[in-house]
């Protein structure tokens, strides 16, 4: 990562308005957003929006052809390009045909993406952005910061000095003051425009329409006033029946601003008259910019279903901590993070995609049903591919990939870390872990690991088998999760194996874009875990799980390797995390807890691989209150702790605050014990809380059932 | 049921809502109204009504002598005009919403360029819902198709909900139980 990226980082985290505003706006967001939803089959609806978009983007040339023909019949002219050159050459055109000197413009993503303002600026033609943040922003001679709320990061007093000068005049911070003293400013510009420039929310083919939101009014009055309308359209924004204008309308408004429907919605089909009587001259710019090399990729052609609603920025958690600006000009957040890499270029993603942690909030409520996280892997993965790893990344990858060398590396940690251990937590760690104990203190290395200790257990001889992947975590920082884990199986009738050969699963591999090491990992474990029979492969690390359970498969698969295809298949029907597993042998009666039990009050943490890819949420908490824990539930229960494997180790100043407002949801609870499922998060809230001092036992699940078993 | 549907929709984006049986009630409720909010002679205080069906059988010469309410709808009249009257085709009872084939400009003119929106509606014109609507109105007989819901909103300063930024700061819904004619 560059430091001028760094620094970006930097500032806005330590811009206090902007992370304010925005952890304000993510709060009241979720809780708008779900009552704008209510009585709405949401899943069902997304399932609508992607199967239309997605068929759209599979026929974007036949969609094109319609709507032109559509579009032409009704008196509009459609002007198609793919260059963003071209584009910006025939608005100038058409301009200069037309003795154009001033254009008015609603909000478009488009125009931003193709830097129309400057160019037309720079030929003379004056541009005036309506959309109130867009003019706040104009006038601040700065980037939009949110796909939506373009000005969110500015305050009311910022906004009144910079109208002030605009008026000449001082202006308090009253905020309906500073709207109408908008409203007079831009009514005359209005009215004086000779162009008027919109984007398109959505392009119907069938009836060659094009469909503008807003809750200002201003597309309407751009639509409407100067005799010139020009609407430019990303390829993407088609869809082919007119019916389904409904549909995308149903989700848009309530994913963007929890609203049942912005304001204003307008239908255009074709030219209106002019109050002088004549027609207006209505053109339409479809613009491709990369859209239809988009749709061919297998891979990216999901990112076509995107609506624009923003909803994944106002889930993220690392969107509301920097907001907009440390992604670029145009598009931002994870959406933005892939569009970047193509209508802009793969290597301008180079930093932003580096952002995710992939904790999957945005894909739980995309309407366009795009798994935001998986695209910012293979633009990782992609960039892997072109440019290698770099070189530290490297040495630690080729250590990782060495299970023995690996494994021996961490066993000499233990002694080498042993002068910086105290009680349990590592203060400081050698070698490449150094910038891991920023705000947070690290487990010490076990002094036996998981795969010595395993040897020791005496276990009754059962039918039923279950290998045991412990992950490096179990393995070498807790291996007493480990031995929970085996007395609960072996109490619930299984007796569990431990295959010694099980290596890395490969996540950090993975999510950095290292696919071969990656997929060696992968056959390594496979040939491990599969070579005895058993009934279940059991993890107790939702990452591991994950890696076993689904992202061999897709490793595989993006790698274009067949050979170990079918074993991963088997290996991931066999795979289970340890809740549900628990959780089944207590519904069959084969394991009983303890009756009666009052332990107090607990608060659950779900991690993120759990809770969204993995499904599992009620189980543990099931289980936990079985036994006799009362469960009070802390705000944002299912929020990323900012652990994201070597993301903490990457980005501490991004990890840091999200760990410090974890930490602060559990205090609120007053729960004096923790639970999660992910020694991962384990790790990250423990050491949080050491540093921070609170007396709060964090703790895996796995424990604190096996305490309670009969 | 769909009028008190559509009612607290509305109600819920800030419109204001009422209802007479009758386009006589109706138009006493409207003088009334314009009057109570500072009608008059000025530019700035009067009031444009865009020409639809309400108008059909109404005694034109007593309106127009009416001080401040005028009918010839030009930008320059609208974009001062404190009042816009227009009429809206349809309601849409889930959003609160109303709709209107809009491609006459004096219609747009009058509902997105005035303060203070009045927004006349045949009961009969509520629908349940926007699929219903965009089966009833094809593009290919309507070249602007305009919904409005509620008042012009912004809030994109500090995130503040504030009303009013292009469009009109108030929309006022009359619904009309027997407007005769097609409707
Ligand atoms: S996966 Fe999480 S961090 Fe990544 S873009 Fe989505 S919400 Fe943001
Ligand atoms: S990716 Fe999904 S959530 Fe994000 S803007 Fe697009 S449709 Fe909305």
């Amino acid at each position: 990562m560059g430091t001028e990226f760094k620094e970006s980082i930097a500032k806005a985290v330590n811009n206090a308005n902007l992370t304010g505003a925005l952890g304000k706006f993510s709060e009241a967001y979720k809780v708008n957003r779900a009552k704008a939803y209510e009585g709405i089959d949401f899943e069902a609806l997304r399932g609508r929006i992607a199967d239309l978009k997605g068929y759209a983007a599979a026929h974007l040339d036949e969609l094109s052809d319609l709507f032109q023909k559509n579009a032409e019949a009704a008196g509009a002219t459609v002007f198609r390009a793919s260059d963003p050159a071209k584009v910006r050459e025939y608005i100038l055109k058409v301009a200069r045909d037309n003795g154009v000197t001033s254009v008015i413009k609603s909000k478009s993503m488009a125009t931003e993406e193709i830097h129309l303002n400057q160019y037309l600026e720079k030929a003379g033609i004056e541009v005036g952005e309506t959309d109130l943040g867009e003019w706040i922003i104009q006038l601040a001679g700065q980037t939009p910061s949110h796909m939506v709320m373009p000005a969110i990061h500015m305050t009311k007093e910022e906004v009144s000095d910079l109208f002030s000068k605009e008026v000449n005049e001082r202006l308090t911070s009253d905020i309906p003051r500073l709207v109408k003293v908008a409203r007079e400013k831009l009514r005359p510009t209005f009215l004086a425009a000779d162009m008027g420039i919109s984007g398109g929310n959505i392009a119907v083919a069938e009836t060659g329409s094009i469909v503008l939101m807003t809750n200002e009014g201003n597309a309407r009055l751009v639509t409407s006033l100067p005799k010139i309308h020009i609407a430019l359209v990303g390829i993407e924004k088609l869809i082919e029946k007119y019916a389904d204008v409904a549909t995308i309308l149903k989700a848009l408004p309530r994913s963007a601003t929890a609203q049942l429907l912005t304001s204003y919605v307008s239908i255009i089909t074709g030219p209106t008259p002019n109050s002088d009587g004549s027609m207006k001259a209505m053109h339409i710019i479809l613009m491709d910019n990369r859209r239809s090399e988009m749709a061919a990729d297998p891979k990216f052609k999901q990112a076509l279903q995107c609506i624009r609603c923003a909803s994944c920025l106002n889930v993220c958690p690392i969107f509301r901590l920097v907001g907009g600006h440390v992604f670029g000009k145009v598009y931002t957040g994870g959406i933005g993070t892939i569009l970047t890499a193509w209508f802009d270029e793969l290597k301008k993603s180079e930093d932003i995609q580096g952002l995710c942690i992939q904790c999957g909030a945005c894909t739980d409520v995309c309407p366009g049903k795009i798994d935001i996280p998986e695209l910012i892997m293979e633009i990782r993965r992609r960039l892997v591919q072109d440019q290698g790893l770099p070189l530290l990344q490297k040495a630690i990858y080729a250590v990782v990939n060495n299970r023995s060398l690996f494994h021996g590396m961490l066993r000499a940690a233990f002694v080498a870390g042993k002068p910086f251990t105290s009680g349990k937590f590592v203060r400081h760690l050698p070698l490449f872990l150094a910038d891991l104990t920023d705000g947070r203190s690290l487990p010490a290395i076990a002094a036996e690991p998981f795969r010595d200790r395993f040897k020791k257990i005496n276990q009754p001889r059962l039918k039923e088998k279950a290998a045991f992947y412990a992950g490096c975590l179990i393995d070498f920082a807790y291996p007493e999760m480990g031995e929970a884990l085996v007395r609960i199986l072996n109490k619930g009738g299984i007796e569990v194996i431990f295959p010694e050969d099980q290596t890395c699963c490969g996540a950090p591999a993975r999510y950095n874009g290292a696919y071969e090491v990656a997929a060696s990992n992968a056959v390594d474990n496979i040939k491990a875990l599969l070579r005895e029979e058993v009934t279940y492969v059991v993890s107790a690390c939702p990452t591991c799980t994950v890696a076993l359970d689904h992202e061999f498969i897709s490793t595989f698969e993006s790698l274009g390797q067949t050979e170990w295809l079918p074993q991963a298949k088997i290996l991931a029907a066999k795979t289970v995390d340890l809740s549900t597993l628990v959780k089944k042998l207590v519904d069959e009666g084969r394991l009983t807890l303890k009756e009666g039990q009052q332990l107090g009050t607990i608060t659950y943490h779900d991690s993120c691989h759990l809770k969204r890819t993995l499904k599992v949420f009620e189980q543990p908490r099931e289980l936990l209150q079985k036994a006799g824990y009362e469960l009070s539930e802390m705000f944002e229960c299912d929020t990323c702790c900012g652990m994201g494997g070597s993301y903490s180790m990457k980005l501490p100043e991004i990890s840091a605050p999200i760990l410090q407002r974890k930490l602060h949801n559990i205090k609120q609870t007053g729960a004096k014990t923790v639970a999660m499922d992910c020694p991962g998060c384990v790790m990250q809230i423990r050491g949080g809380f050491d540093q921070d001092g609170a007396s709060i036992a964090v703790r895996h699940t796995v424990e604190l059932l096996a305490e309670q078993v009969e | 049921m769909l009028y008190e549907q559509f009612k607290v929709r509305a109600e819920g984006v800030s419109a204001e809502v009422y209802r007479y049986a009758t386009k006589i009630e109706a138009l006493d409720y409207l003088i009334r109204f314009l009057r109570k909010e500072g009608l008059a002679e000025t530019p700035e205080a009067s009031a444009l009504w865009a020409e639809g069906s309400f108008l059909d059988g109404m005694e034109r010469n007593q309106l127009a002598a009416i001080a401040g309410l005028k009918f010839d709808v030009t930008r320059e009249s609208a974009a001062t005009a404190r009042f816009g009257i227009s009429q809206m085709e349809w309601a849409l009872a889930d959003t609160g919403s109303l709709a209107q084939n809009s491609t006459a400009i004096a219609q747009r003119l009058v509902s997105s360029l005035s303060t203070i929106h009045i927004a006349l509606v045949p009961t009969s014109g509520i629908l349940p819902d926007m699929p219903t609507l965009l089966a009833k109105v094809h593009p290919r007989d309507c070249a602007y198709l305009a919904m409005i819901t509620g008042p012009s909103r912004t809030a994109d300063i500090e995130r503040v909900l504030t009303i009013g930024v292009h469009g009109p700061e108030r929309l006022i819904i009359i619904f009309v139980d027997e407007w005769g004619g097609n409707n």
